[in-house]
């Protein structure tokens, strides 16, 4: 069991001043083992795609789609890895990113434009998560009947606001930042606007007091709490958290499809919690990474249109999806049971 | 008897737990027939010897011989198999079962694999039940709706649901009324009478003289005396076998005056139904003050509620004059107090968290501006913190979950050392803490109150409160029945405070 090597830590380990080594040996030993093999999967995965569909999968516009199908779901696995951390759960994510794209997308809120399209998708968003928050936070309800409670809800909701039609945008400058003249370098917005969600959510939850306190509320609430924790109020904030991140990826999903739809997001929950846990988030709370959790989208997504260039079918997608989330569990098992 | 070889014969018996030895040799004999009294200080072992016994602890070394043959007990069912239950203290029901579908929890009556609901399980507990003398106990009930000590009886009824030939008993009486504790020796001395062998678990001496026929007194994961005859052992012998130290303690000296200056700490009249009643007291710098008294007397809930984690229904704490908010934990770190609870590692650590970030967790504030932590000045103050209480090892980078026990409490008081609390509440400071290192930690909490610090100390282990604190409230079943400078107290004395009589005498 004890062996004198360090265990694998998230790449926020604290380093010892006493020694500085170079910088990129610095970056190996804090790049554990579990990110490292993630990246390789992903390289796997790449590799097969290569092979495979040598043309088509290594084609520009094929990178570019699957990174902004990833964009979407990668906000809303940010706020979910935030909450999993905490010893939670958001079951609602994918029914809010429902409610805020139709919400965001109605007649009226078009008339305002880009910026209320936008306002409108991240209050939605924040305000369902407010409710979450506070039902679990102060109403003591369990997290996962919560949100249960508000995926029912928010769906019904959407539905009842575009009575099951699809609501088209006619905002130009919310369709042209989809289109190919908004790419800055080749990058479409959507992705930065992922990558710039997955560097806030890192510092956030490596580098602030926000962070550490989720960490500790997480690892174990009743020491959180004694050691002076708000522990309510942390909770409400990280639901909040959630809630701004499924407004923002409803935004995103809006840009990408065009329209708003009440079926948007569906199933985003566990692609969302999926993605995590197969990124070394524990479920039972206390540890998780943002990168690892990124990863876990783009291996995911990548997955997706592997198989749909080769042409096999969406059940075929599913089943190599759960047999990879057991892989990736059973594997964390063994890598952590030998240190 | 003996031509016949005991019912149950452990030996050698050790098992270590990471930092602690908790059983280091331990010899058991039982008898058919006999109720064998187990004795002993919390953390002598009585509790990893019963699990032991129960299949629930694997033991590192020795041997268990059940009726003359050798025999692994490699979990729980194979104990039960052979015969032997164990009714633990904290019960093990199902809640939300019914009491007849609890007494056959695991073996229920089945038909072509059919879990059979209705009579024969009803009449079969009822049957049980009336042989414990609670027949009004209805086996369709939930247990959850039952008393404490009908949750008891319940779990007696599981217990001899099975065809069982030896029940440890884990302080039975310790929830019970007096007519009920009547009723449970009416029990014991029946299935004594029919042939079964119980092992007797209890911190009152006079329950042990009134029931047991041997006693075993375990000290330091020791037997230190193996089948003393129950009935006639004098009290003072009992008490020396449970409390001579094989390790001296070193203690380190006490201020020659007390302290002066105002209490910083006052507790007026508080209160918690069930658990503790008008609890007066005062701490002031630079001095130790400490609860004596078993488990159940209210010690834990004393400290957890002066700390705001319970909420009071009377009484008040104030910190250099003011009142605290009753039931807020915030408010009372902020008003400086700290606790190192009882629990450890679960209700101050972060186990999976580095030592420094266990450390600066109440002082985030410090290290961080808008929310940003500084970690380099969060290291050096951890690092400041964790070498001023000399925790080893010298990097608070590592894992709380690596450091011993010892060291693991000295991260918790570098938290509020680092937090610069004003009073130090202190739990059980030295549970599951080694012999060795507990002198370091005496000297610690000692020059912390040296100081300046306020301490309220709260142990089971009586000659920790003397050698400790300046000042000893001893407390029985949640009131403090005695008050006086440790130097004017010694062991045999708190322990007759303590332990003399049942609730009702």
């Amino acid at each position: 069991m004890t062996q004198p090597v360090s265990p694998p830590r998230d790449s926020s380990t604290d380093k010892v001043p006493a020694v500085q080594p170079p910088a990129w040996r610095g970056l190996m030993a804090r790049a554990d083992v579990r990110t490292l093999s993630l990246l390789g999967v992903l390289a796997a995965l790449v590799l097969i795609g290569g092979i495979t569909k040598p043309d088509e999968f290594l084609d520009t516009r094929n990178l570019q789609l699957v990174l902004t199908q990833a964009s979407v779901i990668g906000v809303v696995t940010v706020g979910m890895t935030f909450v999993i951390v905490s010893g939670g759960i958001d079951l609602s994510v994918g029914a809010i990113v429902a409610l805020a794209s139709v919400w965001a997308t109605t007649v009226a809120t078009q008339e305002y434009g880009f910026a209320g399209i936008l306002f409108t998708a991240v209050v939605v968003g924040v305000g369902c998560g407010l409710v979450n928050g506070v039902l679990i936070a102060y109403g003591a309800m369990v997290p996962f009947i919560a949100t249960l409670a508000m995926l029912a809800s928010a769906r019904g909701l959407a539905l009842q606001i575009t009575d099951g039609k699809t609501q088209i945008v006619t905002v130009p400058s919310v369709l042209d930042l989809g289109e190919r003249d908004a790419y800055v370098l080749g990058i479409p917005p959507l992705v930065l606007v992922f990558a710039v969600v997955t560097v806030i959510g890192w510092l956030v939850l490596n580098r602030t007091t926000f962070g550490r306190r989720t960490v500790a509320v997480g690892g174990n609430p009743e020491a959180a709490r004694l050691a002076g924790i708000d522990v309510r109020r942390q909770r409400l904030y990280l639901y909040l958290l959630s809630g701004l991140c499924c407004g923002i990826a409803a935004f995103l999903l809006i840009v990408l499809s065009g329209s708003g739809q009440n079926t948007n997001g569906n199933l985003y929950e566990l692609d969302a919690i999926a993605a995590a846990i197969i990124g070394g988030t524990l479920l039972t709370g206390g540890r998780g990474t943002i990168t690892g959790s990124v990863l876990g989208v783009l291996i995911f997504t990548t997955i997706t249109n592997i198989f749909a260039l080769n042409n096999l079918q969406s059940d075929v997608q599913q089943i190599a999806k759960g047999a990879i989330i057991v892989a990736a569990v059973l594997v964390q098992r063994r890598t952590a049971s030998t240190t | 008897m003996a031509s016949e070889p005991p019912l149950l014969s452990m030996s050698g018996i050790t098992k270590s737990f990471p930092g602690v030895r908790a059983l280091d040799g331990v010899d058991l004999d039982v008898l058919a027939g006999e109720v064998h009294c187990l004795l002993g200080q919390n953390g002598a072992g009585k509790s990893t010897l019963i699990k032991v016994l129960a299949g629930a602890h694997q033991p590192d070394t020795g041997t268990i011989r059940w009726r003359g043959e050798g025999v692994t007990l490699r979990s729980p069912i194979a104990a039960m198999r052979l015969g032997i239950a164990t009714i633990y203290q904290e019960l093990d029901l199902v809640e939300h079962l019914s009491v007849a579908e609890n007494v056959h929890l695991g073996h229920e009556p089945t038909a072509a694999g059919f879990v059979v609901r209705g009579k024969a399980a009803k009449e079969s507990t009822a049957v049980l039940l009336k042989r414990l003398g609670h027949a009004e106990i209805d086996p369709a009930r939930l247990v959850g709706e039952l008393s404490a000590a009908q949750q008891q009886i319940v779990s007696m009824a599981r217990a001899l649901s099975h065809d069982v030939r030896l029940i440890v008993m884990d302080e039975p009486s310790a929830a019970l009324d007096p007519d009920e504790v009547d009723n449970l020796f009416r029990i014991v001395g029946d299935l004594t009478a029919a042939g079964v062998a119980v092992v007797y678990i209890s911190h009152r001496l006079e329950e042990i003289r009134r029931i047991g026929d041997r006693v075993t007194v375990l000290k330091d994961g020791r037997a230190v005396a193996n089948g003393l005859p129950a009935k006639s052992t004098p009290t003072r012998e009992v008490v020396a076998l449970m409390t001579g130290r094989n390790v001296e303690y070193v203690f380190p000296d006490r201020p020659v005056s007390p302290p002066p200056g105002e209490p910083v700490l006052k507790v007026q009249g508080l209160s918690r139904q069930g658990e503790f009643e008008t609890l007066d007291l005062e701490v002031r710098p630079g001095e130790i003050v400490g609860l004596a008294g078993l488990v159940g007397s209210g010690r834990s809930e004393i400290l957890e509620t002066v700390y705001g984690a319970r909420k009071p229904t009377a009484g008040q704490v104030l910190v250099d004059g003011r009142a605290l908010k009753p039931g807020s934990v915030r408010a009372a770190v902020r008003a400086g107090l700290g606790l190192a609870p009882e629990e450890r590692k679960a209700q101050a650590l972060l186990m999976l968290e580095s030592v420094t970030r266990n450390v600066s967790v109440s002082s985030m504030s410090r290290f961080s501006r808008g929310g940003w932590i500084d970690r380099g000045a969060e290291l050096g103050a951890a690092r400041a913190a964790t070498r001023e209480l000399s925790l080893r090892p010298d990097n608070p980078s590592v894992p709380v979950r690596t450091l011993s026990g010892g060291n693991q409490q000295k991260a918790v008081l570098a938290r509020w050392l680092l937090r610069g609390c004003k009073v130090l509440l202190l739990d059980e400071p030295t549970r599951g803490v080694d012999v060795g290192a507990r002198a370091e930690l005496y000297a610690v909490i000692r020059r912390l109150a040296d100081e300046g610090l306020a301490v309220l100390l709260v142990s089971s282990e009586v000659p920790e409160v003397l050698g400790l604190a300046d000042r000893v409230l001893v407390l029985r079943e949640g009131r403090v029945v005695h008050t006086a400078p440790a130097r004017q107290l010694d062991e045999h004395r708190v322990l007759d405070l303590v332990m003399e009589g049942s609730p009702a005498s």
